[in-house]
């Protein structure tokens, strides 16, 4: 293959001025997991509500439930992300439009908002699952024990169906992150697009693509062993996940 | 100890045999000789460079560039036929493919600069661009300095963008820079309001507003933020052989009637598929490097006559 290595040029300057390829792959980074973690907390708290809601005894509620899971799953995250950005400021008033346009660091916030949302429902359908998975037995005993729909999630059935879906929980956490990189598209600079920039300028597509790798596998790592950890320790006893 | 040293003799004589041989092919031009084809990479939506037609064939002003140059290969190597295969690229794939040899030339449009001819190498240019921007006309933006405290858009990882950051600070006008990932969603940044100028390579921006719902609403700058830049078609670095092919084939090209009928044809009359009419005469810059074709990466080399 003909192509000239060079792996210094992390070290040299980038065009921009900031700093080096390298700062610049990191600053990519630091937006990366700032983005992945605003998406997360937001995917974890409406997931929660709408699994949940999902296997409630109202018809109305799972029907609810239903619409926003086969909503936000069913569309390409790509294409949901471009529907935000580009497409809902348009439908809107046009004031309103032109503030959403106009307001500071909009790709951020919409790449936390979209990439939340869409993985929304698929924390939604493992929190169905786990509160599926656990014994009819349980839901009644807590009926018969006098207890209200709200008090049987609140301190029977969701701390047992959380602790069961860890595992999964991981591996969305873990797609939320990669999902990230999907955000280049509506110009929110982060590792993916920074290693793209680096090679445009300085045409060292390996390195600078081996760098974004390392990095991604490394963030990963960390959320795999702390999440193990987090499994370890609240894992029910008997339980597949237990020990 | 004498079969040893009639070895050593046999050893030194088939070593010595390769570089004495001058007319053996090496390179990419053995490699076309032995495969009988040639690979050009195209770009889908560089206007009018290179870009696909309604029947998603590649066509353009580079790659009718590109086919002059496969008659000029064909012709060196005295073959009967020599089979032409497209492969796609983009900005980030152009390089790993031409080094892996996937593609023997990219015919697009890619500025032509010294930090990139560490990588690869560029035949004669044939096009000179300057970075400018557009704007509505609506929003009267005359000049860049007009663009103080406004958000303005340039794809991410260009020379442009690099461009309007150094202005910015050099001018202090304070303009919300943000990076779009391709050009079209760069103009698209403009035409849904989310910024109040585009800033890329007027050629470009050309083709963009040509193709816009309303052609009359955009304003390119007068102003340019950089003096004009080469674009050329790319090479594997150090195959001299091949170069000297495709730059004696651009260079008859460029200086015969051919080179300035063959740019009217692609922006100066109507072009597939949807008739585009880019109307852009041809820069004195231009016309000067085709009288006298140069493969130079400096922009300060390009001067009209």
């Amino acid at each position: 293959m003909n192509y000239h290595w060079n792996w210094h040029i992390f070290f040299e300057p980038d065009p921009s001025g900031a700093g080096s390829y390298l700062d610049m792959l990191l600053w990519g980074l630091l937006l990366t997991i700032e983005t992945a973690l605003c998406a997360w907390i937001i995917a974890l708290a409406l997931g929660s509500v709408v699994g949940v809601l999902r296997t409630l005894p109202s018809k109305t509620a799972s029907l609810v439930g239903f619409v926003w899971v086969e909503f936000f799953r069913n569309m390409p995250l790509l294409v949901q992300l471009f529907i935000w950005f580009f497409v809902l400021p348009e439908l809107l008033p046009p004031s309103w439009g032109l503030w959403m346009k106009q307001m500071p660091h909009a790709p951020f916030y919409t790449a936390a908002i979209g990439i939340g949302l869409f993985m929304s429902a698929r924390v939604a359908e493992q929190t169905r699952a786990g509160i599926g998975s656990l014994p009819r037995g349980q839901k009644l005993a807590a009926t018969a024990l006098g207890l209200t729909t709200a008090q049987t999630y609140r301190y029977v059935l969701l701390p047992m169906a959380f602790r069961i879906i860890m595992p999964p929980l991981t591996s969305e956490f873990l797609s939320t992150i990669k999902n990230t990189s999907v955000a280049i598209t509506i110009g929110l600079i982060e590792l993916t697009a920074a290693a793209r920039s680096m090679q445009e300028f300085s045409f060292q597509v390996f390195e600078a693509f081996t760098a974004a790798t390392v990095l991604y596998l490394l963030i990963n790592i960390v959320v795999v062993v702390a999440m193990r950890f987090l499994e370890r320790a609240i894992a029910i006893p008997g339980y597949i996940t237990g020990k | 100890m004498k079969r040893l040293r009639m070895i050593g003799l046999a050893l030194a004589a088939v070593l010595l045999a390769g570089p004495a041989n001058a007319e053996e092919l090496t390179g990419t031009l053995k490699k076309i000789k032995e495969t009988g084809a040639i690979t050009i990479g195209y770009r889908d939506s560089s206007i009018p460079f290179s870009y696909l037609d309604d029947s998603q064939k590649p066509i353009g002003f580079a790659i009718d560039i590109c086919y002059r140059i496969v008659d000029a290969v064909k012709q060196e190597l005295k073959l009967d036929k020599l089979a032409i295969e497209f492969n796609p690229v983009t900005s980030s794939t152009r390089i790993p493919l031409l080094a892996n040899g996937t593609i023997d030339l990219e015919c697009g449009s890619t500025t032509n600069n010294p930090e990139r001819q560490k990588q690869v190498a560029f035949t004669n240019t044939h096009y000179l661009t300057a970075t400018r921007f557009v704007s509505k006309k609506s929003s009267h933006i005359n000049s860049i300095d007009d663009l103080k405290g406004k958000t303005v858009v340039s794809s991410s990882g260009t020379t442009n963008i690099k461009q309007l950051t150094e202005a910015n600070a050099a001018r202090n006008l304070n303009i919300n820079i943000v990076p779009a990932k391709e050009h079209a969603e760069s103009f698209l940044m403009v035409e849904t309001d989310r910024a109040a100028a585009v800033v890329l390579d007027d050629v470009l921006l050309a083709s963009f507003v040509a193709g816009s719902k309303d052609p009359d609403t955009y304003v390119m700058s007068k102003d340019a933020f950089s003096k004009p830049e080469p674009y050329g078609i790319m090479l594997r670095k150090d195959d001299p052989a091949f170069k000297k092919v495709v730059d004696a084939a651009t260079a008859a090209l460029y200086t015969s009637a051919e080179g300035q009928k063959l740019y009217d044809k692609w922006f100066m009359q109507k072009i597939p598929p949807k008739g585009l009419n880019l109307n852009t005469p041809i820069a004195p810059e231009l016309k000067a490097e085709f009288a006298h074709p140069s493969d130079s990466a400096d922009p300060d080399s390009y001067k009209a006559m």
